[in-house]
């Protein structure tokens, strides 16, 4: 009975992947949309007000605009993997959302429908793996520009991701040793119990949330795409949605990095103050879904919020101190953070109580 | 050499704290600033749907009077042209015939009448120069235009409404400023 396919699986996976994508890229357009208010309200403007009710239809217009410019190919560069790039940044942007739990479950037609789409047992590292292929949609894309700008902007994203992931590893691996497990699923079901993961690794989460800002790329990290040095960095060469896939790739990012960060460390889907058994019982198991997911957007939402705040807070790193700070402050700290984590646990197991 | 000021300070070279090396505390003293900022009193006027109140002064595009029974004033005496900086203003002067007294109030008038409003100063000495109180500064300002041309206001453009006929527009561009003897 290993191989018997059950359709009904396979149709109902289906559907929560596009719902899932289809979300993300809500988000993302949003989050352009968001981006532009929250800059213009800590500068005392007003933003994008004329598209549209409160400007809310700015995203489209833009989106619009993008779709109608005219694509540009430069004759220098290496046409495939051109093209290539925005694709690989789109793609690894979006699947990192596969191992997001979303919700518990919701019932539906009869069948217990999980709302992620796989809970694979090491989901932690399909999110590393994943994260850190998407630097290969800027390193190729800007490659392939054949401009120097561009592939300096490349290489900063590399040689940045590359310092951070580390230090962002090793801060994983303390919070694993708390929790014992890879699967983001189990590990929300731990802070639904417990406290939240940010109670017992603070630290753990400062230096979690400063690597993924630098994933992001996003400010003071933002140096693949200095204006000011790099005429726009990796994507100096590309015009149209091309350049619109990077810069929504961008935002999908940051949007799913901020789904991990409250799946990591502030308890996912968990409602705080309140006991979710008691809570299923009166409302039954479909609105149950519905707060959970409601209640892990509010959380996102406040961590997209801080994207913007930082960005529009502080400026850029010039890049030897961004290189000072990854190998010499984050990865010693997170070291300690691991070995302290480690002695802890250690001696929780063999019988000390603190 | 004497300092031009007292605001020279020495610039202080001494190693960071910890606490400043730290950086996490500066950075959260300005996103408390930032969002300080958040809620407060946006400068920024919504500009078609508000304007800006122009003070009981401003001098802004011109209007043709005409008196309460809907007459012209102008006489095309040529003193506003002659008071003219800028050279913008223009006339022809044509004679009134019998039975077009309800339009001009006298026995002279101004067929043509044209002020290019890209050599106009808005300085108002046309304003002053009128002996008929036939040429007043409004409150408003000349709109953009895509051409040179659109910026020569004829008689059309700058004739008040008739007060008889169309009394609401009349009032709106009369504004604050025309005053009817």
């Amino acid at each position: 009975m290993l191989l018997s396919i059950d359709l009904a699986l396979i149709i109902e996976k289906f559907v929560l992947i596009a719902v899932v994508v289809m979300t993300s890229l809500l988000v993302a357009m949003y989050a352009t949309y968001g981006e532009r208010k929250v800059a213009a309200f800590m500068q005392d403007r007003r933003g994008p007000n004329r598209a549209g009710p409160f400007g809310l239809l700015q995203p489209v217009a833009d989106g619009l605009k993008l779709f109608f410019k005219e694509e540009i190919i430069p004759n220098f560069s290496s046409k495939f993997l051109f093209i290539l790039g925005p694709c690989l940044a789109m793609l690894t942007a979006m699947m990192t959302g596969a191992v997001i739990p979303w919700g518990d479950k919701v019932h539906f037609l009869g069948r217990d429908i999980s709302l992620q789409i796989a809970d694979i047992n090491i989901g932690i590292l399909y999110v590393f793996g994943v994260v850190s292929l998407g630097v290969y949609g800027i390193m190729i894309g800007s490659w392939a520009s054949n401009n120097k700008f561009s592939l300096m902007g490349g290489l900063r994203a590399a040689s940045q991701i590359i310092s951070y992931e580390l230090a962002m590893g090793i801060a994983l691996i303390a919070l694993l040793m708390v929790t014992g497990t890879l699967s983001l699923k189990t590990m929300v079901g731990f802070q639904m119990d417990g406290y939240w993961n940010v109670v017992k690794q603070p630290l753990g989460f400062l230096i979690f949330l400063i690597c993924v800002f630098a994933e992001c790329n996003r400010t003071p990290f933002d140096l693949p795409e200095a204006e000011n040095e790099l005429i726009g960095g990796y994507h100096t060469e590309y015009s149209s949605m091309k350049l619109g896939f990077y810069l929504f790739a961008e935002y999908i990012n940051m949007f799913i990095s901020s789904a991990v960060v409250v799946s990591l460390f502030f308890g996912g889907y968990d409602i705080p103050f309140m006991n979710d058994a008691h809570m299923l019982e009166k409302v039954g198991t479909n609105w149950m879904a519905l707060m959970h997911v409601g209640m892990l957007f509010m959380k996102i939402a406040f961590f997209l919020f801080l994207f913007m705040w930082v960005r529009w807070t502080i400026p850029r790193f010039r890049y030897d101190q961004l290189m000072n700070l990854g190998w010499k402050i984050l990865l010693p700290l997170a070291l300690f953070n691991m070995i302290v984590t480690g002695a802890l646990v250690l001696l929780h197991q063999n019988n000390w109580h603190f | 050499m004497q300092p031009l000021t007292n605001k020279s300070k020495q610039v202080s070279r001494k190693p960071m704290s910890l606490l400043e090396r730290a950086y996490l505390p500066a950075i959260f003293r300005g996103m408390a600033i930032t969002f300080g900022h958040m809620f407060k009193k946006r400068p920024t006027i919504n500009y078609p749907e508000v304007t800006r109140p122009f003070s009981p002064v401003f001098r802004g595009l011109h209007v043709l009077n005409r008196d309460e029974e809907g007459r012209e004033n102008c006489t095309a005496c040529g003193l506003c042209a002659v008071a003219c900086p800028a050279e913008a203003i223009t006339m022809e002067a044509a004679e009134r015939k019998p039975g077009e007294e309800h339009l001009y109030r006298e026995e002279k008038y101004a067929a043509s009448y044209e002020i290019n409003m890209l050599r106009c100063i808005f300085c108002g000495l046309c304003e002053e120069a009128c002996p008929k109180d036939a040429i007043y500064l409004s409150e408003t300002f000349a709109p953009a235009n895509f051409q040179r041309k659109g910026f020569i206001y004829g008689k059309n453009d700058l004739l008040i409404p008739n007060p008889v006929t169309e009394p609401e527009e009349y009032a709106k561009a009369k504004g604050g400023r025309v005053k009817i003897k």
